[in-house]
Order: structure tokens, then sequence, then C-alpha cells
């Protein structure tokens, strides 16, 4: 059996969780305080996902980079295959907040989204 | 005297468009927001990582997301922005001495006015960092707005002095730009952002965080070449012998930020010596009638959200000032920090307020406890309402609220304290 340590981020609390795991399988969770947390540390211990910022150049905006960020989390996993796309990613301005600039990154499901106007 | 406006709001971040909206929908017909930056929005646009909104939207935005919402909504309103241009003084008479490069120096003047001026990091010279004094040594907020939204990066391997959210949240953006950040180091023996931003920004990365460690020196001539760490003791005096020589090309810092209030300072406005911000009553007034503050002005807050409420009080109040229709205070007592508290804001009210609506007290705790605490307001003889968490941090704002219920209690009070204290020690 394998243990895996994490501090929970649910809420601010930050509890101190254990996880005991059987292969990929989430056997027990411990230190956790309440429902949320105990989904988190089953979460962590065996697809953690997060959410992704970062920016894409821009062409014809107030800035030459426009903000972006995922439609929801991703795999903690693929961040650096999505960020090597992102890094290609060359766009026009006007754009506008929720403009969709690429649809299911990385085959993740999950779009890139405009986090501001430009 | 004709005025030009009846609400004019110093600054376009998320207090200033907060405080020009609710001021807007509270009756104020010309609302004016004055800007210094090129667009609204403030340092909300260069934080673009996710985490805001959660508790006004119940999403989770990115910075500039957050911020658009609020310009779109101010514009729809018909609020009047200023942009590019610089506030230069104020008076307690509420007269307003701008510059801009379009119009030269010129003056406008308001019936209220909300400061939402914000806040600015501590630098360099404010914590005395012995060494040479090399280019690469810059505010962790001022590589945040050349990274993400000016397109270059500062350096290639980085330290970073002080856990604050910013610093913690730019170790995590380095990385995912292809630098190296070698470590944050932090004086204190906790940290001083949010537990998230550990987790999500330095252990997500692998970036060391080393508590109680500190730069005793700043080695490189032209450019940082690299940063001498030592650990602390309690006192914050170095340990010998602990000294470890880390290579990087730039030192970022992320050690605090200062309400910024030059021009509250020189209108003769008082100003709080713990927070840097004004001092305020419940309506976020302060003690020139007319003259109104919110966000990180007044103190500096951990949530974007909680920006944005103050900034709705501020506007309110405002928008009734201007109107002619704000109660003018009966009395006014004073709310004081107690045990283990730092500061509270606001730090008068007037009981009679109380009547009608809930007051919250936001206060920030001096000292860690990790254990079931008790937030207690109370009179020089009483208690007048405790509630109770798991935890208190210096790195969280708390808040108690008071409500109408207990308006006998609070009037008859002479003073009010603010105690935060684990329970077992009740």
């Amino acid at each position: 059996m394998e243990e895996k340590n994490f501090i929970c981020t649910a809420c601010p609390m930050g509890c101190k969780l254990i996880v005991r795991l059987d292969g990929n399988e989430v056997v027990q969770v411990l230190g956790h305080r309440c429902r949320r947390g105990e989904n988190y540390g089953a979460q962590e211990a065996t697809t953690p996902k997060r959410m992704l910022a970062t920016t894409v150049r821009a062409r014809g905006g107030l800035h030459p980079l426009l903000p972006v960020y995922t439609s929801a989390e991703v795999p903690k996993a693929k961040m650096q295959e999505i960020l090597a796309i992102l890094r290609d990613v060359d766009i026009t301005c006007p754009v506008k907040m929720g403009d969709v600039i690429l649809k299911d990154i990385a085959d993740t499901g999950v779009d890139i989204l405009a986090s501001r106007d430009l | 005297m004709k005025h030009n406006y009846d609400v004019v709001v110093i600054g376009a971040g998320p207090a200033g468009l907060a405080s020009a909206i609710e001021a807007k929908k509270a009756g104020a017909e010309k609302v004016l927001v004055i800007e210094r930056d090129r667009e609204p929005g403030g340092i909300l646009l260069q934080c673009i990582h996710n985490g805001f909104g959660l508790h006004t939207f119940k999403e989770d935005l990115p910075g500039p997301a957050y911020a658009q919402r609020f310009i779109d909504e101010a514009r729809a309103l018909g609020i009047d922005f200023m942009l590019d241009t610089m506030v230069m003084e104020i008076t307690p008479e509420r007269l307003l001495w701008l510059s801009s490069a379009r119009k030269g120096y010129f003056s406008i003047d308001a019936k209220a006015i909300v400061l939402a001026m914000g806040c600015r990091e501590r630098t360099r010279p404010q914590i005395r960092i012995p060494g040479m004094r090399p280019a690469g040594v810059f505010t962790a907020g001022t590589a945040q707005r050349w990274v993400n939204v000016q397109g270059f990066m500062p350096g290639k391997r980085f330290v970073i002095l002080g856990s604050g959210d910013i610093g913690m949240i730019m170790a995590r953006r380095l990385t995912l730009e292809g630098a190296r950040v070698e470590s944050v180091l932090e004086v204190q023996s906790y940290l001083s952002g949010l537990m998230r931003n550990y987790v999500q920004c330095l252990e997500d990365w692998n970036v060391p965080l080393h508590l109680r460690h500190t730069v005793k020196r700043v080695i490189g001539k032209n450019r940082v070449e690299a940063v001498e760490a030592v650990a602390v003791d309690e006192k914050w005096q170095f340990v010998p012998g602990t000294e470890r020589i880390i290579p990087c090309d730039t030192l970022l810092l992320s050690v605090g930020l200062i309400p910024e209030n030059e021009l509250s300072k020189k209108a003769g406005i008082l100003l709080s010596a713990v927070t840097g911000g004004p001092v305020v009553d419940q309506n976020f007034q302060t003690n020139f009638p007319g003259i109104f503050a919110a966000g990180n002005v007044v103190h500096v807050y951990d949530l974007v959200d909680y920006v944005s409420e103050a900034g709705n009080q501020a506007g309110h109040g405002a928008a009734l000032f201007a109107n002619g229709t704000l109660a003018k205070p009966q009395k006014s007592i004073k709310v004081n920090a107690g045990k283990n508290v730092r500061y509270v804001v606001p730090q008068f009210l007037d009981p009679q307020a109380l009547k009608d609506e809930a007051i919250v007290l936001q206060c920030r705790v001096t000292q860690p406890i990790e254990e079931d605490v008790w937030f207690e307001v109370r009179s020089e003889s009483q208690s007048i309402v405790r509630r109770s968490d798991r935890y208190a941090r210096p790195g969280e704002m708390v808040s108690v609220k008071l409500t109408p219920s207990m308006f006998d209690d609070v009037l008859k009070a002479g003073e009010l304290f603010l105690d935060i204290y684990a329970k077992s020690e009740a």
C-alpha cells in the first residue's frame, strides 16, 4: 500500500491529508475535515488537475500579449504540452473577453479563452 | 457653487470601479473615474492567474476577466472615465487638481470623492538589504507587469525574497515561462501569503521555500550574480555559519504592500500609523466629510472580492453624501485593536448606523494561532459578540459582524475592542 501526503486547498484551512492507495485505486483519505477535502485528496492522488493561465502573442492591440485561461481544470501532466501549443499561437486584435482562442486543447476537452478585451 | 461631478473616484482598480458603479446605482448622477494608466482595471490586469471572483461571481476567474466585468458594467451605466490623467492634489473642499498630456493642468470639483489609489510594493531601500547595488533587483509586481503585460523576461535564474502571494505566483509564472526559480526565502517562521498559493505555485513546480531565511548580501557588479542567503533567529538576527551562496541573475522582492496615500497626506487626511491608510468610519468616510476611501488604499486586503465590497460601501456613502442624504454622525466610538490584533477597520463607528444595518469589522491577527480561536468584540466591561474559527493567520483578513441586535450594547460602550485568542486560553 502506498501513501501520499497533500495539503488540501479546497478551502484556506490547509488540512494535511494522507491518501492511501492500492495501485491507482484510492483506499482511504485521512486528515480531512470535510467532504470537499476528501474529494480533493482522492483527486490529487490519482489525477491532479489545475486551472492554467498564461499569455499568447497578440497583434494590433494596446499590449503585445493577450492573457488567456483554461475554461476548466486540466490534468497537471498536460501542462507542458498545453504551454508548448500556446507558445505558437499568434492572434490578431480585436478580441473580446471569453472568445475561444483554441478549442479542445491537447485533447483535454477544455478550451482556451481570452481573459479580457484587447 | 456648481459642481462638475457628484462623485469623483480616484483610481480605476477594483475598489474604484466598484465605488463608481455603486455610487451611480445609489443615485449619484454624474460619476467620474480618474485613472493614470491608459486603460481602467488597475493591477488586476497583470494578475493573469485564476482565483478571482469566487465570492463575487461564484466563478474562478483570472484577474483581467474580473476587472473586465466591472469595466463593462461601469461603461453600461454611463460612468465617465478620464484616463492617462494624474491627480496631483485634492483639497478638503473636494477640489481636484489634475494633469494630463492632452489637457494640461486643470481642476474639477466634486460633491464627494472616493480615494481608491490602491497600494504600492515595498522596495529594496525599505528593507535595507546589504551588498552591492547591481541591476536585477526588482519587486515581484514589476516583474509581473513585464512578463504578463509587456512581454519580456527580467531574468533566467531567480531568487524570491518574501513569501507574499505575488512572489509565489511569480515563482510559478516564471517557471511556466522557462525560467528557473532557485528558492523563495521568508524571514518569518510562517508563510505570509495563502496556503493555496504555496501548494499550487511552489510545491507543484518544485520551488523550495525556506522559512526563517533572508538575503544577507547581494553579489554582482553590473548585474546580480548571486545572493548570499542566511538563516535567522526569532529576532531576525543572522545565524552565523548558515550562509549559502545562491547563484542567480535576478532577485525579486515580495516583502509587503503599503497603501498609497501621497494625495491623502498632502490634503491633511488623518492616516493610521499601523495600516498606512486613512482612518475611516463605518461608511469608509475619512476625517474630511465627503472624502471616502476604499480598498487597498485603506488597508491591504488578501482577496479582491473584499476590495470590491469595500468599494460598494464607500461608493454608496459617497452617493448619499453628494445627494445630502447621508446621516450626520451623532456619536463616534473608537474601535481598538485588542489582544493579538494588529489593527481594525473601521477605526471609528457611529452606533446609530447599527440600528438599520450590520457593520463588519475587518482586522488582522498579529501572531498566528493554529488551533481553535475566538474573535471577540467587547466594550471595556462586557463581551458583545464572539465567533469561532479553526485558526487565525496573519495572511488572511478576519471579519466580525456587528448586527442591529447588538445596538444597545454598542451604544452604551465607551469604546470597542477586538481580541483574538485561542479557545484553550479562554
